[in-house]
């Protein structure tokens, strides 16, 4: 039997601004994903333990306080501590294109920016995972 | 036999990695292949937790009183796993999985796991492998179990059956001393709760529910205590956590606990016999063909479906004899 595409959406930091995750996580769920929503304020620490007890195939960061540099290497860092680097890490907010660029170099996932339709999210998360539903 | 994946897996899992821990309740969330073996193989690791759970109508607060009892149990040095159900969608098939929103002071702690679960299909309030999950948690090793229903309404009673103690948590707008008296959901309570009894009402709930439950014929001579909670604040959990303490040692002092666990293993193995039966029935294509003949006999109404189930019937019998 095919297995559901669980996601953990994540908001890092000190930022409030849910709207944009409440929106993808929304947009993630008519997809059909399964959708694992924790709230605001989380650090790296707390993201990385939630993904592995949810045994999600990917973490999705919403980041809009510019401290992507620090927030999305250090949880991957504590993925792969915790030996669950294999779990897909890709992002979205305002992120400027050369931080991506170094991002992306680090084996991060796909960073979508605003006004991304959420087709695309899902699309890129279907390809990513093609043996789930 | 086990893949080899599967037994590294299950290698790691009794080394107490939290990792192959997750990997595994998704094995049996899936029904993965080596699902059924998996659980035979940590069926002799379970048993020892302590199994509560809470149940009520949507926005009562459970998810917050279930953060208070977790950190209580883990003042006490329990480890505490959770299992946090929420619904799936009719329409998509997929889920939003919030119950964790509420609990965040737990999320670094290595003495709790939590696991949320999407309902997929299960109706009673559950999702289909929720027990599983639980009793993978528990041969983890986990003290304290709670599970976390949907927000249900009146008869999604799943949970009744999960759990050794089974709390229903309703707040001071819940409903008058009618309601109390409704089927299903006030059956099933082994204790109540009355969540956000800061706010008007609070009283006059608990009083409609005591009064209810001294019109209760009591089969096992257990009283369901009637605790008052301020789920923010904490207020009232630890009596709430006494009391569901009580009812743990009534249930095992009673016998009732090994009579309840007989009585779940013969539910259990019925219910396996079951979906293998049927999986083996709906897998034949001889069957499937039959039955779409039959369903085109309805449609042209030189049948109906009753004659149609008692025709497929007897096809599934003359043919499973032809097999055996």
């Amino acid at each position: 039997m095919a297995r559901k595409l669980r996601i953990l959406m994540a908001k890092p930091g000190l930022d409030g601004h849910d709207r944009g995750v409440k929106v993808v996580a929304r947009g993630l769920r008519d997809a059909g994903f399964e959708v694992i929503y924790t709230g605001l304020h989380q650090t790296p620490e707390m993201i990385a333990e939630t993904a592995i007890q949810e045994d999600v195939d990917a973490v999705g960061m919403s980041i809009l306080s510019g401290a992507h540099m620090v927030l999305i290497p250090e949880t991957m860092r504590l993925l792969k501590e915790k030996g669950a680097g294999d779990i897909l890490m890709f992002g979205g907010g305002i992120i400027p294109e050369e931080d991506k660029k170094e991002l992306y170099k680090m084996g991060c996932g796909k960073l979508f920016g605003p006004g991304t339709e959420i087709r695309e999210i899902v699309d890129f998360l279907k390809e990513k995972f093609p043996d789930r539903t | 036999m086990l893949e080899s994946t599967t037994s590294r897996l299950l290698e790691e899992f009794r080394s107490g990695d939290r990792r192959a821990c997750g990997r595994l309740v998704s094995v049996v969330e899936n029904e993965g292949r080596g699902a059924a073996e998996v659980l035979s193989e940590l069926y002799p690791l379970t048993g020892r937790a302590f199994r509560v759970g809470i149940t009520g109508p949507p926005g009562v607060g459970k998810s917050t009183l279930v953060e208070k009892l977790a950190r209580l149990c883990r003042d006490q040095d329990r480890s505490v796993g959770i299992v946090a159900v929420d619904p799936t969608s009719p329409f998509s098939g997929g889920a939003i999985l919030g119950d964790r929103v509420r609990m965040p002071s737990l999320f670094t702690d290595p003495g709790v796991f939590i696991r949320s679960m999407a309902s997929r299909g299960g109706l009673g309030g559950l999702a289909m492998r929720t027990r599983e999950a639980c009793d993978v948690l528990d041969a983890f090793g986990y003290d304290f179990i709670i599970i976390e229903t949907v927000g249900v309404g009146q008869i999604e009673l799943d949970i009744a059956s999960t759990a050794h103690s089974t709390v229903v948590v309703l707040v001071p707008e819940s409903g008058d001393a009618i309601q109390m008296m409704k089927a299903g959901l006030m059956e099933i309570g082994e204790l109540f709760c009355v969540n956000k009894s800061d706010r008007q009402g609070a009283d006059r709930l608990a009083l409609a529910i005591e009064s209810m439950l001294g019109l209760r014929s009591s089969q096992d001579g257990w009283k369901p205590p009637v605790v008052k909670t301020v789920g923010t604040s904490g207020e009232g959990v630890d009596a709430l956590l006494a009391a569901l303490e009580r009812h743990r040692s009534y249930l095992v002092e009673s016998d009732l606990m090994s009579a309840r666990r007989k009585f779940r293993v013969r539910v259990e193995i019925k219910e396996l016999v079951e979906e293998k039966l049927k999986q083996k029935i709906w897998s034949r294509p001889e069957v499937d063909a039959r039955l779409a003949g039959l369903v085109d006999e309805v449609m042209s109404e030189s049948s109906t479906p009753y004659r149609a189930a008692a025709a497929l019937l007897e096809f599934i019998r003359a043919d499973s004899r032809e097999e055996v």
